[in-house]
């Protein structure tokens, strides 16, 4: 890994007009059983030489799919581009035959996939697969490929190359397996790589990583980069240029510091608002986008924006062109000129006035976990013949308190067991030891009827909102069951009654009772999830990444209604999360967990304003903000090397392989965790 | 759409239809399939009406006739019309073939779930059970259930020989109800459905159950066809449908194997009834499963 600052070789592109990829006018449509969906309308973009350029939006808004269509690769025979050019070095790319589109994929232009779990061919070796391209486009002899191959893994930082190539995909970790990905898309030299949400997967301090390398690579060899990602951190800290995508098509264009700091069209306002920041102090209450965007089958006359936009005039019933607002800031708003001079300004803030903090009493707590352990048996040989059997410590001495009325964020990287306690609190899994007292009775080893008398007590709300409904369940049926099951109503026509009540109670409509999961949208499933956990009338509900799957105007909402729900129910939450800017929005309290311990407990401000612990400052370092100057200010300060495996953690401090102020001391004893201030215990010597 | 350009590439729509014209024209063989299925079905259930003969009426003035128009298919050693009975023998074998795959399907099913749902030792048990019953070759399994626990007549219909012939399906059925159903445990609406307090038995019926409904019903159908084959080899052995009752695979055996240079079309004809039972289901299986995944709708 070799981290360099990368603005040092930067040689920032001015506007020389030099294009190598021009994108001009494209229609994309895909035709399904239920009719067109016009995935891509009229969408038009230039990447210049050794530039990185960024498409941002939502899910559904086209930004994968107008960059598959460059490499004419679009789902066959329901997608196809119905309209436009691809100017590439002066050809058209719609124009060429198959045979000389196949010597421009990978060898001119590559794409880096965001799923470097399924991206790899988990039966090639590594080298295999970076040597491939090489010999088919190159015509390099096996020898000369391997060379390559070696400099090619030195150079995205994987260290003892030689003996790595011929290793499998699933001997590296996720974010190595993106810098292998990384490696094959470098492999011929290309002038442009698409990087198609290159770090969604990975967690923040890798995903730091991976966009320091990318950056440096693309500086270093000159290589454009398209980035596709609905991040708008990633964009801020790594874009020269941005296009902002809805529904189908681009909605404003510019810079990044035109769009970040001059956005000029109400969506792109709206969405950089509603982001929850590290940077700005923390307001009471999301701005959010209202509403849903449109349906691509049968978008909207007029501006796509209009329905959700708080703006609208009537003259946004006709369809806005984009045009140059400032030079080469370009907006597809008949107000934009009104967001320059200033005049809209103060509409926009004045939605955010929010309400205080809900009540936290004083009282004992509602939920107390002492030294709470899950180990899991990972068996390598037979079940009978017994064998080495190891031990995978999800979750070791984790112990807090939340108090009645307060939420608790709970925050780490992947595979640091905060999933786990949720599912240990929720008695989905059943703790190795340690106690779990909640309502002031251990449930740890409860069973049968009194353990699910405190089912109802206890709620969740998952992650995906598309795995967590039965898909052959209506809404209505869905949110009635527990009641029902438990004998919270009389009789179904009360239950149904009260399903209605609360699909009101979370933004929904009454009538959606009828409806299958598949017919709504992933925020609008969230919302049921919600209803759902509602329904049993709980006093603690395990939040577990309830946002993380949403699109960002979206999360704003959900957020809102949490708080509100919370407010009105009393309700307290045990909020797991990974992004820190969520957590910090919505929590009374933070813990931070790594590798199965908790490193850091404090209140939310306190946490977020004097970290002690290096490893919650090196979170906090890695998360982008979405703002490009405060973003360039920051000197890159990833944090170095990987996770360790669960399988084989560190002995003493378990961050100490990673930690910059570690040493010997730090390996051997496990720190307690100790009250550093009032109310803030860290786990750390050094501290 | 005021902005979209005229210049936009034209291409074809596909028509909105009936989704039974749309599977007909999507799956072409699968609907000739479902086609002989029908007009089987159709002639089993009315061979009152649709038969020329009583299949069991003995004409000892026609043995062994050639097809005319009197008896299309001929007739056979004891001058029964072989039209006839190769259509009393479409009841036959629609009969033990819906029920006997229903009974291997939905035991292999819940068997899969439960396995599938409990996990651990339980699983460990069950799925070694299913391996023995997967190690015997499905003719031989039979054999040995018909052998072992006799005839137990209803209706003409032997119990036992669909049971016979329900057991070697069942463990198939299982493992693919067991493979699907452990994907579907994953998900988190069963957690959501444990953490709400729900009794084992409504996650298995109500929550797991209609989520593998799809690969039952594709089994349910490829595997009639299993069960018909079944059956005429077990009525070829004689451990199967006994005389007089019309069945196809009886039909094969007995004396007809003494006259079958004589009078070829005695088993010319309920061989080619087997056949094409066996033809149409599955290729309306094979369809179904299409038509049934998501993945291959476009």
């Amino acid at each position: 890994m070799q981290p360099q600052t990368a603005e040092a070789a930067a040689p920032r592109v001015d506007g020389a007009g030099d294009d190598l990829l021009r994108v001009e006018d494209l229609h994309v449509h895909f035709v399904t059983s239920r009719g067109v969906v016009r995935a891509v309308e009229g969408i038009s973009y230039s990447v210049r030489r050794g530039e990185i350029v960024a498409l941002v939006g939502e899910s559904g808004c086209g930004k994968s799919v107008s960059s598959l269509a460059i490499m004419r690769l679009l789902a066959k025979p329901a997608g196809r581009v119905v309209g436009g050019r691809i100017m590439f070095e002066g050809r058209d790319l719609l124009t060429l035959d198959e045979d000389e589109m196949r010597e421009i994929r990978g060898r001119d232009i590559s794409i880096i996939f965001q799923e470097p779990m399924t991206s790899l061919n988990p039966v090639l070796t590594i080298g295999l697969q970076i040597m491939e391209p090489l010999t088919i486009h190159l015509g390099m002899t096996a020898s000369e490929a391997r060379a390559r191959a070696t400099e090619l893994l030195r150079l995205v930082g994987i260290t003892d190359p030689e003996r790595r190539l011929d290793q499998y995909p699933h001997q590296f970790s996720g974010g190595m397996r993106q810098r292998v990905m990384i490696a094959i898309g470098l492999a011929c030299n290309p002038k442009l790589i698409i990087a198609d949400e290159p770090t969604t997967a990975l967690d923040v301090t890798i995903q730091a990583q991976i966009l320091e390398l990318m950056k440096d690579l693309a500086r270093r060899l000159n290589i454009a980069l398209v980035i596709i990602t609905h991040n708008l951190g990633i964009v801020a800290r790594y874009a020269d240029r941005v296009n902002v995508m809805y529904a189908a098509r681009v909605v404003e264009q510019g810079t990044a510091d035109d769009v970040f700091l001059r956005p000029r069209h109400p969506y792109a306002i709206g969405l950089m608002r509603s982001v929850p920041r590290l940077d700005r102090p923390r307001g009471l209450r999301l701005e959010t986008i209202e509403g849903l965007p449109p349906n691509l089958l049968d978008p909207p006359t007029g501006c796509r924006f209009a329905a959700r936009c708080a703006f609208r005039i009537d003259a946004c019933a006709q369809d806005p062109a984009l045009r140059e607002i400032e030079p080469a800031h370009r907006s597809a708003c008949f107000r934009a000129e009104e967001f320059s001079s200033g005049a809209l300004a103060e509409a926009t803030t004045e939605r955010a006035r929010g309400r205080p903090d809900a009540a936290v009493s004083d009282a004992a707590p509602i939920l107390g976990v002492r030294d709470l352990a899950k180990h899991f048996t990972v068996s390598s040989r037979s079940v009978i013949f017994g064998g080495e059997t190891r031990v995978v410590k999800a979750v070791n001495g984790v112990s807090f308190d939340i108090r009645p009325g307060e939420t608790l964020g709970l925050v780490g990287e992947s595979g640091c067991g905060k999933t786990t306690v949720g599912r240990l609190v929720l008695k989905l899994e059943q703790p190795t030891s340690g106690a779990i007292e909640f309502e002031g009775r251990d449930i740890a080893g409860l069973a049968g009827p009194e353990l699910q008398r405190t089912r109802q007590r206890i709620q969740v709300i998952f992650q995906d909102p598309y795995s967590s409904l039965n898909p052959r369940m209506t809404i209505g049926q869905i949110i009635a069951e527990p009641m029902l099951v438990h004998r919270i109503v009389p009789n179904a026509k009360a239950a149904r009654e009260r399903a209605a009540e609360l699909l009101e109670k979370v933004g929904l409509f009454a009538y959606m009772a009828e409806r299958y999961p598949h017919e709504m949208s992933g925020g609008q499933r969230q919302r049921v999830g919600i209803a759902r956990a509602l329904a049993m009338r709980p006093s603690f509900i395990v939040c577990d990444e309830p946002v993380s799957a949403l699109d960002v105007s979206i999360q704003g909402q959900v957020i809102n209604l949490l708080e509100d729900l919370q407010r009105e129910f009393g309700l307290t939450y045990l909020f797991i999360a990974h992004d820190l800017a969520v957590v910090r929005h919505i929590s009374t309290r933070v813990a931070v967990m790594y590798l199965g311990r908790v490193m850091e407990i404090a209140d939310r401000d306190a946490i977020y304003a004097q970290p002690l612990h290096p490893y919650t400052k090196a979170l906090l370092d890695a998360a982008p903000v979405p703002d490009p100057l405060v973003e360039r200010a920051r000197a890159p300060r990833a944090l170095g090397g990987e996770i360790p495996s669960p399988l084989r953690p560190p002995g003493g401090c378990v961050f100490h392989t990673r930690c910059p102020i570690a040493s010997e001391e730090c390996k051997r004893a496990v720190p307690e965790l100790r009250e550093a201030a009032p109310g803030h215990f860290v786990a750390c010597i050094k501290v | 759409m005021a902005t979209t350009p005229t210049a936009l590439r034209p291409y074809k729509l596909p028509k909105r239809r009936h989704w039974a014209v749309s599977f007909a024209l999507r799956q072409p063989l699968g609907a000739a399939g479902l086609l002989v299925i029908l007009v089987m079905a159709f002639g089993g259930i009315f061979a009152e009406f649709v038969a020329p003969y009583d299949p069991l009426d003995i004409d000892f003035g026609a043995m062994l006739a050639a097809p005319s128009i009197e008896h299309p298919f001929g007739t056979d050693a004891f001058g029964r019309d072989i039209l006839s009975r190769v259509i009393y023998g479409a009841r036959t074998a629609l009969t033990i073939g819906f029920l006997s795959s229903f009974i291997g399907c939905t035991l292999g099913a819940a068997i899969g779930i439960a396995s599938a749902f409990f996990g651990g030792r339980t699983d460990m048990i069950v799925q070694r059970f299913i391996d023995v019953l997967l190690s015997f070759p499905i003719i031989v399994l039979a054999l040995v259930v018909v052998a072992m626990i006799g005839r137990a007549p209803l209706f003409g219909i032997d119990l036992n020989l669909i049971l016979a012939i329900a057991i070697p399906i069942m463990p198939k059925v299982e493992r693919v109800v067991r493979a699907a159903a452990l994907s579907i445990r994953e998900m988190a609406y069963i957690d959501a459905a444990r953490a709400a307090g729900f009794s084992n038995a409504r996650i298995i019926f109500r929550h797991m159950a209609p989520n593998v409904a799809a690969p039952y019903l594709i089994m349910l159908t490829a595997y009639i066809a299993q069960a018909i084959l079944l059956e005429a080899s077990l009525s070829f052995l004689g451990l199967g449908v006994t005389e007089p009752t019309a069945a196809w695979g009886l039909m094969l055996s007995g004396n007809a194997s003494d006259f079958y240079r004589e009078a070829p079309w005695m088993i010319l004809f309920p061989g080619l009834a087997i056949s094409a039972a066996v033809f149409a289901f599955n290729l309306f299986g094979d369809s179904l499963r299409d038509w049934l995944d998501p993945k291959l709708k476009a």
